[in-house]
Parts: structure tokens; sequence; C-alpha cells
């Protein structure tokens, strides 16, 4: 009955909205701003006499997810229906899978504040979501129902309860989805409701006499959204189950009380109960029969293992080994393509540079990755590209190219941005577009001169200010400099030049 | 198997169907002996036997995943009983997951 | 002769011969329908002014020398439970979808569009396909054109009565446990139920998934095999339609008229067991009869859990599907919503209990409880596994056997009303028919024959599955030896017909 014997066990089912472009069983495309009831057909609205046809994209990406979870994948899966009525889901039962799923028995290690906790997975299936339910609007006494989120792909993760914190369950959440974003398997946005939380919680209260684990009643919350619920959710129950098994340690035990359902309201930070024991559910499940079974052949398995890529931790401990800060790697591993950019943009910038100095030694690496976290994602943002895009726009090479001619001096970095946005536009090397536009950089001595005297001549007021000890004076003579010549003086010299004649 | 008048009902809610006047017991008597009928498959042995529930060995039906247009809203809607704007307007819902 | 005295095949040659037009052929069908529909009931629906439409298009398509199609202008009717999206209703014969128009046209319905068939009207079933008499349509029942006091089976019985009354050459149908098979039967018309698989069930309105199959009607063998024929293959949107290049769809016609033989007939004891009537017995003996007079071998088999325990089976297996099948009628989004509830699950209890029928809310209750935890084990997994026992049988038989032959139903036409309250004695209807539904083969009723108070008698014939191009040609081996089909119920001999002949 002491404090460190109410061990908190969690489990964590997770579902994922997979990046397919159309629904599991119909061809409406899944789209997330949609106008109510306008992504909807025969099929995924249940009408008499549809019947329901696989994705083969959303069986491959849960397939990769789970053998990138190191879940083993059986021979066959199958589908069942699982019953329940409710308006948002048209045909009162739901395509899942119950007792044959496409991957079983794997695991992911999670970073939790520089400890690795090995979270084990039970299971991962596919399954339809179901549309949704929402109040009437100014509060009528109605609800209404959108039907386009019917159908979509599901990925549904269960997790065995190796979690024991509520940071853990966390760290837990962000991990798959990581996972999941870096395979391209699902968005993971989480403001379009793309990955949905159900911790069960419980406490271990010892063992019984045969040294079996005893504990209190399982609660299962319902539908968080966000990891900030879920860490708040989860520690508010861990907080409850010990209150409640204090108030009644012989009562208050999963024997007695068994499993009930809870829902969370993150305004008031409460759970509250929503089904007790015998309220549960009688899914009734049945095969599907309008589905066949999906029996994988070994060898599209082999090679789905085969063709997943080096996987966020292994990537990051391999930068953090490169000498790259954590926080940098974990940046450029968060996506696949973004760490493969740079391997690549790495890789061809040490070939350019061979004969031109040891920057690359010294500086090389955090050249790369200043471009990319800068410059790549300020372009894949105001674009609304995928990285994919990025990069048959800009292959490494070309961003290589460009690099070089900053580092050589030849074009100041100002310069280099500018040429950065034209080359994604115009989809045209560096060189090509400094040489059309004339942009080398001016280096000789005599025409900066000539362009500080322009500065100091036109700003005598910011010269005195200067001189009477106002350093950002300084900085304004250096942009009327820079500009006179048009923003192509090399920045170094002018500012050499400019304090030569500055007398300071 | 006999069917009680509350397992009927249990039943009949289970399946979402409201029972009134002589209903409850008229079909308890009815189902009772139907189910007293399919319970000679008790006397079957199938120790040795798989369930049977595909009837052909068809497997790895998949479609592509190409987007096709999906109905027009009023298309999607004409058969609504009660709309409200482009939604299905139904009671109102009290409880987040009331669908037991 | 009366123009709806002619057969599909007739009609086919007479339009490519230009010896009459489409729109003769279905104005024929529609005067036939108005006169006899009233009494008969056997369509829900007729639609007569796009069956004109159709007619003429196909009339002028085929004097412009255009390309035709498989049934170009041979007007034909679908059984209610196949969406249409004509402006027709889709009815499963239930009140419970209201006023509800498909937007979508079934895979057999755009098969029939695109072999430019003329489809006149929707026909009569039991609701939602339940049934062995049509007696469960919310709609009225239909009645046996051979007797108008009695049922003409179920659940295709619009379909059937509507073809045996030549109110159209030829219909579809659908078979889940007989429902094909058994009205043909009692109506005396040819009636095919394919492999499960053959035909794409997209667009048939479900009632046991595993189960269903959508097949013709039609007066003669040729008629049945000329639908089927324009009705069979692959669909990608029927995940469980077999795919092409496992199971080809052969021409169900071009080899028709060749016998096969050697033929080994299965005579199963079970068929003719307690139940049976003794003279629908003779009659099928008699047909057996004629097989060995043309060469064929009678060879006694056992299929010993095709009777009771194929019924029991059955009753499991379809009504668990059902169950969860009819899960959807809520009036949610589609069909009849009650206007009487306090909130919404009222509003699902009311809904579903004014709309549906007896029959109906006896087995969706049926299958709830089987699939409900703690009896799922002991019913639906036990069901399953009997299955597999009742397809051995066929393995096994098919091992010594070409093909089984018994009769159709155990007894003739019953009496409207006769079997109503007891659902138990109509689910024995279906005794010999349930067994090739779960076994997934393929079957067929002949006419045979008539008791003598003139009521027809169907004689089955079950194949080993994707052979109905052989169950075909060995059903015409019988067919050639007689003329049930050139007889025609009283009612239907129109003002000028001659009665009686073949054509």
């Amino acid at each position: 009955m002491s404090e460190p014997q109410l061990a908190p066990t969690i489990g964590l089912e997770v579902h994922m909205h997979l990046a397919t472009r159309t629904k599991l069983f119909c061809p409406c495309a899944v789209e997330y701003d949609a106008p109510p009831n306008s992504r909807v057909c025969p099929v995924c609205l249940g009408m008499p006499g549809v019947l329901p046809v696989m994705n083969e994209k959303a069986v491959e990406l849960a397939v990769r997810m789970a053998l990138a979870l190191n879940c083993e994948i059986p021979d066959l899966a199958k589908w069942d229906r699982k019953h329940y009525y409710y308006p948002d889901l048209p045909k009162n039962y739901q395509i899942s899978e119950y007792d044959q799923p496409l991957g079983v028995g794997g695991w992911l290690d999670v970073d939790v504040a520089g400890r690795t906790v090995r979270v084990g997975i039970i299971r991962v299936h596919l399954e339809e979501d179901a549309g949704k339910l929402m109040h009437a609007e100014g509060g009528g006494n109605y609800s209404v129902v959108d039907l386009n989120r019917t159908g979509t792909p599901l990925l549904e993760i269960v997790s065995q309860p190796d979690i024991h914190s509520a940071e853990e369950a966390r760290a837990y959440g962000e991990a798959l989805r990581q996972l999941a974003v870096y395979l391209g398997i699902s968005r993971g946005d989480m403001q379009l409701g793309q990955m949905r939380f159900e911790p069960n919680v419980s406490l271990r209260i010892g063992s019984d006499a045969a040294g079996r684990p005893r504990y209190t009643p399982i609660s299962e919350i319902k539908n968080l959204n966000s990891f900030r619920s879920l860490e708040r959710a989860v520690a508010f129950e861990i907080a409850r189950h010990r209150e409640e098994y204090e108030a009644d340690p012989e009562g208050y035990t999963l024997e007695k009380l068994g499993k009930t359902t809870r829902g969370w309201r993150d305004d008031s930070g409460l759970s509250f109960l929503q089904r007790s024991k015998e309220e549960a559910h009688d899914y009734r499940y049945l095969p599907e029969p309008d589905l066949v079974p999906f029996m994988p052949d070994r060898k599209w398995v082999d090679e789905l293992r085969a063709s997943l890529p080096e996987l966020p931790a292994q990537r990051i401990a391999r930068y953090i080994a490169m000498g790259l800060s954590a926080e940098i790697a974990q940046a450029l591993a968060d996506e696949n393509l973004i760490g493969q950019y740079f391997d690549d943009l790495t890789k061809a910038v040490a070939r350019l540079s061979k004969t031109s100095g040891d920057w690359v030694s010294t500086r090389g690496n955090k050249v790369c990755h200043d471009w990319i976290l800068q410059h790549v994602r300020r372009t894949l943002n105001e674009k609304k590209d995928d990285m994919g895009e990025f990069r048959s726009k800009m292959p490494a090479e070309r961003l290589a190219e460009l690099i070089q001619l900053v580092e050589e001096g030849k074009i100041n970095r100002n310069t280099g941005v500018e040429v950065f946005n034209e080359m994604y536009a115009a989809n045209k090397p560096a060189s090509k577009i400094v040489e059309e536009k004339g942009l080398v950089q001016v280096a000789d001595s005599g025409a900066i001169e000539a362009f500080v005297d322009q500065a100091i001549a036109a700003n005598a007021k910011a010269v005195e200010d200067y001189r009477g000890g106002k350093k950002a004076s300084f900085g304004r003579l250096m942009g009327e400099a820079m500009k006179a010549s048009g923003g192509k003086a090399n920045p170094q010299v002018v500012k050499e030049i400019l304090l030569k004649k500055l007398g300071g | 198997m006999a069917l009680s008048r509350e397992e009927v009902l249990k039943v009949a809610t289970l399946s979402r169907i409201r029972l009134t006047g002589g209903e409850e017991e008229r079909f308890a008597t009815q189902l009772s002996a139907i189910l007293e009928y399919v319970d000679k498959l008790r006397g079957l042995d199938t120790e040795a036997v798989e369930p049977l529930a595909h009837a052909l060995p068809i497997h790895n039906v998949l479609r592509p995943d190409e987007p096709r247009p999906s109905l027009a809203p009023d298309q999607a809607l004409g058969g609504a009983p009660e709309r409200a704007g482009d939604c299905f307007k139904v009671p109102r819902v009290l409880d987040e997951d009331a669908g037991a | 002769m009366n123009l709806t005295d002619l057969t599909a095949c007739q009609w086919r040659d007479a339009l490519r011969e230009g010896r009459t037009s489409s729109r003769e052929a279905t104005d024929a069908c529609l005067a036939a329908i108005e006169r006899l529909n009233p009494i008969l009931r056997a369509f829900l629906s007729v639609d007569a002014d796009g069956a004109r439409r159709c007619a003429d298009e196909v009339d002028r398509r085929r004097a412009a020398r255009e390309p035709l199609g498989l049934l170009a202008g041979i007007p034909v009717a679908v059984k209610d439970n196949m969406c249409t999206a004509d402006g027709q209703p889709t009815t499963c014969a239930s009140r419970i979808l209201g006023s509800w128009r498909a937007p979508y046209d079934a895979h057999v319905v755009e098969r029939l569009r695109a072999e430019g068939a003329v489809i006149v009207g929707k026909t009569n079933l039991d609701e939602f396909a339940m049934g062995s008499s049509t007696e469960n349509s919310a709609f009225g029942t239909t009645r046996n054109p051979w007797d108008t006091e009695r049922v003409p089976g179920g659940s295709s019985g619009g379909s059937a009565a509507a073809v045996a009354a030549r109110m159209v050459p030829f219909a579809l149908g659908s078979d889940t446990g007989g429902s094909i098979r058994q009205p043909a039967a009692l109506c005396g018309v040819v009636g095919l139920k394919p492999t499960y698989g053959r035909v794409s069930r997209y667009g048939l309105v479900a009632f046991a998934s595993s189960l269903d199959q959508i097949g013709p009607f039609g007066r003669t063998v040729a008629d049945a095999a000329l639908l089927l024929q324009a009705t069979a293959g692959h669909d990608p949107r029927d995940s469980t339609s077999v795919s092409e290049k496992d199971q080809p769809v052969p021409d169900y016609l071009a080899a028709l008229d060749e016998p096969v033989l050697p033929l080994r007939i299965g005579v199963p004891r079970e068929f003719f067991g307690a139940g049976l009537d003794p003279e629908v017995e003779a009659v099928v003996r008699a047909a057996l009869a004629v097989y060995e007079r043309l060469g064929a071998r009678l060879v006694e088999v056992s299929l010993p859990h095709s009777t009771e325990f194929a019924i029991a089976t059955y009753y499991i297996v379809a009504t668990s599907e059902a169950s969860s099948n009819l899960a959807r009628y809520d009036g949610v989004h589609y069909g009849r919503r009650s206007s009487d509830h306090a909130d919404m699950i009222d509003m699902y209890m009311r809904s579903r209990a004014q709309g549906f029928g007896d029959e109906v809310k006896r087995r969706i209750m049926l299958g709830t409880y089987a699939l409900s935890a703690g009896y799922y084990d002991a019913y639906y997994k036990k069901a399953l596994r009997v299955r597999r026992l009742i397809r051995r049988d066929f393995e096994e038989a098919f091992r010594r056997v070409d093909c089984i032959m018994g009769p159709t139903s155990p007894t003739a036409a019953f009496r409207i009303g006769e079997r109503a309250a007891d659902p138990l004695a109509m689910y024995l209807s279906d005794v010999y028919t349930v067994s090739a539904n779960l076994a997934a083969i393929p079957g067929a009723s002949l006419p045979c024959g008539f008791t003598r108070a003139g009521l027809p008698v169907g004689l089955q014939i079950l194949s080993d599955v994707f052979t109905e191009d052989r169950l075909l040609r060995i059903a015409r081996m019988y067919e050639r030896e007689t003329d049930w089909s050139g007889r025609a119920p009283p009612l239907a001999a129109g003002p000028t017909a001659r009665r009686g002949g073949a054509a």
C-alpha cells in the first residue's frame, strides 16, 4: 500500500490518418477542407447495394509502418465488421480487423529525456474512419452530420502496457508521429485531427499471493487529439486512480470494477465517465463477407522491409556523431527526404570543393544545414510544395553549386539568397543566373572604394554620428555603400575600406 | 433453446427495433422455435473442421489509389429525411460516444 | 400468335430479321402488364415511357445499321432489389426505403442497358428477399399465374410470375437460399442461380453477402442462357466477383444443343425423403427417366448435411449477415424516418420498427442473437464449420457424378396464407435449395411437369462451380424431349392467342 507500489501501467491506442489520396474502400478523394458532404459516394454513404473495395496504397503504407515498428506480417489478414449504431457511421458498422490484423508483435524505442524506453506493439491494423457529428449552430435542438471523413483510412497501433508515466506516453505518441511522417505513412497534421490517442490507464497495486500482478480498474480515455491533452489526461488519470484506490483499497480493483470508458474535457482538465463495464459495447464482430482476405506475398514484404530508409533514431545518432547538435540533428531527421537531401548536399559540396580550400571540412556541414533549415524550409512553406517536389526542382548538386559560389566569394550571401529563389522559380542552375544577371560580386578594391566614397559623401550626418560614438551608424553606411554597388560588393571588403576611411 | 421475453427485448434493443404490444411474446415464441430447430447443429461433430467464411479462394483484391469524382452534395443528401444546409440533420446527440 | 408468346431468343431473331420492331415488342409486353398486373401484382413499378424511349432508340440504331448489343430491343424485368437510376424506385418491397431513388445502376442493370435490353419495370419480392412466397412484400403478394389463390414462390415471385404469365420474356431475380429456383419451379419457368462470384453483386441490395447471387428467369433454357451471358463476368466494384483470368465467361449459347454424354446424374437420397409431396416426386422421377432414356446413368449419392442441417446452417449464416447488412436502414441518411421519436436512439428503434415487416424483424433479431457476445461460437462459428461439411458433401459427390438432380421444392405452389403463421414451415420450402448457396455451386430449376391440379413442378439440377455451360446443356437435353414451356397459364392467353404448341 505504500507509494512506490502504485506503478502507473499505461497502454496506448493510436489512430492515424494514412497519406493516401483516396478513401479506404472507395475512390472518393481524402480532402480536409472540402465543403460538407461533397466527398462522398454511394459506397461511403452506405447506400443499399454498395460494396467496399480495398485501397492498395493503404495496405502498402500499413505494412510499411508495421515493418518499421518491427512487427511480424502474418500470412493472412482478414477484415471484420464491428457493429454499433451512430449517425456518423452510415452502415452502422465499421470495417476493421478483429483477430487477424496486418501486423503483430513489434516494438518502438522511445527517447524520454535521455532514457530509452522500449514500448512493445501488440498489433497494427487498418480500419475506416467515421464521419463528423456536430452540434447545430446556434444551439438548436438537433445535431448535424458531415460524412466527408467517412471511409478515410486509419491505421490503428496498439501498444503493450509498457508505458509508465504521462511523459512517456507523450514521448511515445510523438515518436510514432515522427516515424509516420518520416516514412510518408501519414502527414501527422495534428490540426487536421490526423492523430487520435486512447490511453488505457491503471495502477499496479502489487501482487497477489501467487505473485501475479494486481491492478486498479483500467480507464480508457477516448479521443484525445493533441500531445498536450494526452499528457494531461494520463497524468490526471494516474492521480485519480491513486486517490480512488487510497480511499478504498479493498474495492478499487480490476477484478471488481473492470474497465471503464471515460471522456476528457480539455478546458476543465477533467475526465468523466462514459461507459461502465456493464454497458460495454457488444460489437458482434462478423468476418467481412464483401472483402477477401489479404495474403501478402513474402517477397513483396521482404522488398518493403529492405526499402525502409534509415530511421530517425539511427539518423539522429549518425548526425550527432558527425558533430551536429542534437537540436539540428533532430530537425534534419524529422522528415526522411530532408535528411536524405542533407546527405546528398554535403556529399555534393565536398565533391565540388576539392580544390578550393578547407571551408568544407571546417564549416561544410553547418553551411549545408543552414541553407536547408532556413531557405529550403522557407521555400516549402511559401510554395506549399513537399520535399519530393523540391528535390526535383533543385537537386542537391545545384544547391551545392550555389553554395560554392557564395563560399568562394563570387557572390555575397544576400545575392546568394536571391539566386536561390530564382533557381527554384526558373529551374536554372546558379551559374547561369549569375551570368545572365551579372551578379558576380565586386571585389575590386578600387571599385569598392568608389562606392564607399559615394556613401560617405551622401551621408554626412551618419559619418558624424559614427565618429561621435554611435556604432549603429556604421551599419547604415555599410548599407548605403552596398546599395551603391547594386548589392554586388563583397561586404568584407566594403567593411574594411569603410573602416579605414572613417578612421576607426 | 427458449428465449424469455427479457432476452427478446435485449436482442430487439441491440437490433434497434422497438417492439410493442404482444410482439415481444409472439417473437419470443417464434424465435424460440427457430432456435430450437437450428440447435440440431449441436449434434454434429465439427471439432476438426475449419469454418468456411468465404465461398471462393479469392485473395488480395485491391484497387489503385486513384481519385474519382464524388457525388454532389445535393445528390448525397437527395434521400435525406431531414437536412440542415449541406448536412444530414438528426435529433440532438447528448453524449459524445452514445452509440452502444 | 400473340407476340408475347415469343421467347427472348425468338424475339431476337424476329427483330434481326425485321419481322417486328422493338417498339412492337415493348408495347405488347406493356399491354400484357396492364391487363395482368392488377390481378397478379408481379410488378411494383412499370416504366412505360422509359421503356418505349429505349425501344425506339434500339429500332433507330438497327435501322441505321449501328452496332447492337446481345439483348437489343428485348423487354426485360428486374427484381426490385437491384438498383436502377432511371427514376424508378428501388424498394426491396419494404416501407423502410420510403421514396428513395438509387443514384446509381447496379452492375447487372448497366450490363442490360449496355446490351440494349428494354427494362420495362421492377418486380415484386419478399421484403429484402427474405421469404419463399412473396407474401412478405410490404406492397401485397404476387399471385401464381397458374392459380391466383396460390403463391408464386419467393423471394423472386414477381419475376417468376412475370415470365410465366408472359408479361416479359425474361427477367432477373436473386437467389440466396433458393429465391430464383423455387419460384421458377412453382411458376413453371426456368430459373438459374449462377456460381457465387459469377455475376457481380454491386447494386444488389444485400441480404446475405456470402450467399446472394443474381440470375436469370426465362421460359426456355436458351433464354436463361442469353440473359446469363449478358450479365456474367468480373466487376472490379465487387471484390467477390471472380476474375476473367481465373474463370473466363464461356459462350453459354454456342454449344447449348450439344448433349452431355456420357452423363452421370447423382440422385441424393436426402432429396427424396420425408416431406416430399408424392405427386411432385412422381413427376420428378418421370423426368429422371427421360434422362435415362437419353443415355444418362442415375447414381445414388448421399449429401448427409444437405437438408435439415443445411436449413439450420442457412438460418444462422444468412440471418447473421442480414442483421449486419440491414443495420444501415435507420432513417438517418435516406429512407423512411419515424416522426414520433423522443430522441436519437428512439428514432432508430421506431424507424426500423415501423419500416420493417415481421419476417425481416425476425431474421434481424435471430442474426443479432447469433452474433452476440457469448453466442458467436455456438451459433455463427458452428454454422460456418457445418458449411464446410456441406461443401465437402458436394465435392465428394461431383467426383462421382456430373450433376445432381432432384425436386426443386418439396411441394407445388401452396395457398396464399397457408404458411404465413408458421415461419419454420415456410423455411422448409427451401430444404433442397439452400445447400447450393452455402456451397457456392450453381443450380437451376427446369419445368418438368404438372400436378393433377395443374400446378407446375420443377426439376432441380446442381453442378460444380463454374460449370454453368454444362449445366445448361444438361437442362437443354431434357427440354428438347418435352415442351412444358409451350404451355401457358390460362390467364396469360390473350384475346388473339392460340393455346398450346411451341412457336
